[in-house]
């Protein structure tokens, strides 16, 4: 499990994370989203010893990795994490079977007792054909691939995931997640069950994790499952469609009561101000037709993470 | 019990060096060729030099100071010009870096018993060769006056030979035939020891920080001492390995002399090699980049070279230099090479070298272990 309290980070001026509470209980997949510079990556690195916290604050600061205190037993904690980095960070002049063999061995694992082990993983990430493939001529997708099969060679009780799929194509990435969703479901069977903690741009993998923390600027705004995030907005988000699309875009942009109008495809979403859901409805299916447009539909859609953070995003600017 | 992490990372460290062809002409290659480069270019040895003559006599005499010129291989008699104002022309090109002029009349001079005159003008942009150009000019020139002296004295009825009151009876020892290559090439080892130690230390560090990999490392529970051992073994035994050849073709090309004892060689290379690993150690906690990492290194590489006495004389030097060549590790280093290759000393007779040696390597390494460490910041 992991479990973080009073965590900030100071690069100088620049506070990349402020005073930081996390917890991932083991058999859970927690996806930490946000903004570029929301501080993800930091933390993933604070989380695995690469980089060290500010010096602790009132509150003080704890990092607990698989039962260990990663401040004090910083090896041991350590030996727990699984960790993939944002950019490639394996050896490109090894092949994968050595590339996997060199991090086993790092660990502390035998040549004897690694090598049955690296073939399953190879199996189930599918890269047994490429074993001795160098790690350089992989292509993207298989070099995450790669780099997930040597994080979980020895089987890490917390895994800590740096946008694994970015720059990976969508047949890949769905393979990832089922990757990471089967080894947490394996790894409960085994009874030493995992914790993972994955960074993500991509709303739709977001909504794939037991639990979502929304980052921006060095803080955590907000966390829960998926369910419960969208449902603060449910009810808000207006979908239409019509003719033309951007006059309609203008309109809706004019009403009182409208928070911000995006476009999906030849779809309009609205985000409404609380209880201002009737009176938008009646206001649009009077103006538009007044200035010569059509609408086809206006309907309650159900709201989707994106909705959230963006409603989210805006009132912190606010 | 062997340390798997340990050997793992030198197997790895040895695998990227076979697979990376640059790393390998780097290792392999280079020494050879600043071997041969040095061994040939960089010699003060005066052999050949271009001379231009203008014999404006041309009697017996004339012809057989100009044998003797040509008999010693200092000189090439090049030109043989009719006016001064070529000469001048052929020195001012830098086709005849000396001139000798017979002026009319010196036959008839020596013959009288002289005194005869002859101008031997130098080239003296380089002053090294023509500080031996010219006694190298005046010893033939005596030489051939006392033997003329001895005729002389010889036909006026004064038979028996001719003793110079002080005879000076030199005697070279180490490099008797005065061979620039004896002297440089123990220089070249140490200088390819500095600097495949340090650079290749230093960029092999840095190169994981530049390509990422040493995120994925620091979350293995590597220690920092293994990660730093395992770093430097590989480049450690390189480096001995281009000791071995370099001293294999300096014997068996440029025939230098291996007196000392070869263990006791490599044994001392291997203490030298360590403070150009710590030199690179210490250089890679400060770059980000490869290309950083090659010039820090070459700033300290650079004064190591020229204040080790390598090329020049520290005698010579004013005191500030001499004082500041005692901070460079070479300067020990080429002083137990060149005295285990070219005089065959025994250890005692270095001791002071070694402990100095030893105090830089150990100081070096300690100042750059503390200050590496296993985190991004």
């Amino acid at each position: 499990m992991i479990r973080v309290e009073g965590l900030s980070k100071t690069f100088g001026s620049l506070e990349a994370v402020r005073d930081l509470h996390l917890s991932v209980p083991e058999g859970q997949i927690y996806g930490l989203v946000g903004p570029d510079g929301a501080g993800k990556t930091t933390t993933l690195r604070l989380l695995c010893g690469a980089l060290r916290p500010d010096p602790a604050g009132k509150s003080g600061t704890r990092i607990e990795i698989g039962g260990y205190d990663l401040l004090s037993e910083l090896e041991n904690a350590r030996a727990q994490i699984g960790y993939l980095p944002q950019r490639f960070s394996l050896y490109e002049e090894l092949t994968v079977l050595e590339n996997i063999g060199f991090f086993a061995e790092m660990r502390g694992i035998p040549a004897a007792e690694w090598r049955p082990r690296c073939m399953a993983i190879l199996e189930f990430v599918g890269l047994v054909e490429f074993t001795n493939r160098r790690a350089g001529q992989l292509s993207g997708g298989m070099k995450q691939k790669l780099g997930l099969a040597a994080a979980l060679v020895h089987r890490p009780k917390v895994l800590l995931l740096d946008e694994p799929t970015t720059g990976v194509d969508p047949v890949t990435r769905q393979d990832f997640w089922q990757l990471i969703i089967q080894m947490v479901a394996e790894s409960r069977q085994n009874g030493g069950s995992a914790s993972v903690l994955v960074t993500t741009p991509y709303m739709d993998e977001a909504a794939r994790c037991q639990k979502v923390g929304f980052m921006r600027l060095g803080k955590l705004l907000v966390e829960g499952s998926p369910q419960e995030l969208r449902q603060q907005l449910e009810g808000r988000i207006l979908e239409l469609t019509g003719e033309p699309l951007e006059g309609l875009r203008r309109i809706a942009g004019q009403i009182a009561g409208v928070e911000s109008v995006q476009r999906f495809g030849e779809r309009l979403h609205l985000r409404i101000q609380a209880g201002q859901q009737e009176a938008v409805s009646e206001e649009l299916s009077t103006r538009v037709p007044a200035e010569g447009g059509v609408l086809y539909s206006l309907d309650r859609a159900a709201p989707q993470l994106e909705d959230v953070f963006m409603s989210l995003a805006e009132s912190e600017d606010e | 019990m062997l340390n798997i992490r340990l050997v793992s990372l030198v197997r790895k460290e040895f695998i990227q060096i076979w697979r990376d062809p640059r790393t390998l002409v780097l290792i392999l290659v280079i020494p050879v060729m600043q071997l041969f480069l040095l061994g040939y270019a960089a010699t003060n040895d005066v052999r050949n030099m271009p001379l231009a003559v203008l014999d404006q006599d041309r009697s017996p005499q004339a012809r057989q100071l100009l044998d003797a010129y040509r008999a010693a291989d200092y000189f090439r008699i090049a030109y043989d010009v009719d006016r001064e104002a070529d000469l001048r022309t052929l020195m001012d090109q830098g086709k005849a870096r000396a001139g000798l002029i017979i002026p009319p009349g010196y036959g008839r001079q020596i013959s009288e018993g002289g005194p005869a005159q002859v101008a031997f003008i130098l080239d003296g942009s380089d002053p090294t060769v023509a500080a031996t150009s010219l006694s190298a000019a005046q010893l033939i020139g005596q030489s051939l006056a006392t033997g003329v002296m001895a005729e002389t004295l010889a036909r006026r009825g004064q038979p028996g030979s001719l003793q110079l009151p002080l005879d000076v009876r030199t005697q070279v020892w180490y490099n008797p035939d005065l061979i620039s290559a004896h002297f440089m090439i123990p220089g070249v080892i140490g200088m390819i020891l500095f600097a495949i130690t340090s650079i290749l230390t230093a960029t092999a560090i840095v190169r994981e920080r530049e390509r990422g990999t040493i995120e994925q490392l620091i979350v293995t529970p590597i220690r920092s001492w293994e990660l730093i051992v395992g770093k430097l073994l590989p480049y450690i035994i390189l480096a001995l390995l281009n000791t071995l050849e370099v001293i294999a073709i300096g014997a068996w090309w440029f025939k230098v002399p291996v007196r000392g004892d070869l263990g006791m060689i490599i044994l001392l290379s291997g203490l030298f090699a360590a403070t150009g690993l710590g030199i690179g150690l210490l250089a890679s906690t400060f770059a980000n980049t490869q290309q950083e990492a090659m010039l820090t290194v070459w700033m300290t590489l650079l004064p190591s070279i020229f204040l080790s006495g390598f090329f020049f004389p520290l005698e010579a030097m004013p005191p500030v230099l001499q004082w500041l060549s005692y901070l460079m590790p070479l300067r020990y280093y080429l002083v137990i090479i060149r005295a285990l290759l070219l005089k065959g000393v025994s250890v005692a007779a270095l001791q002071q070298e070694i402990i100095a040696l030893a105090v830089f390597g150990a100081g070096i390494m300690l100042i750059a272990a503390l200050r590496f460490h296993k985190r991004l910041d």
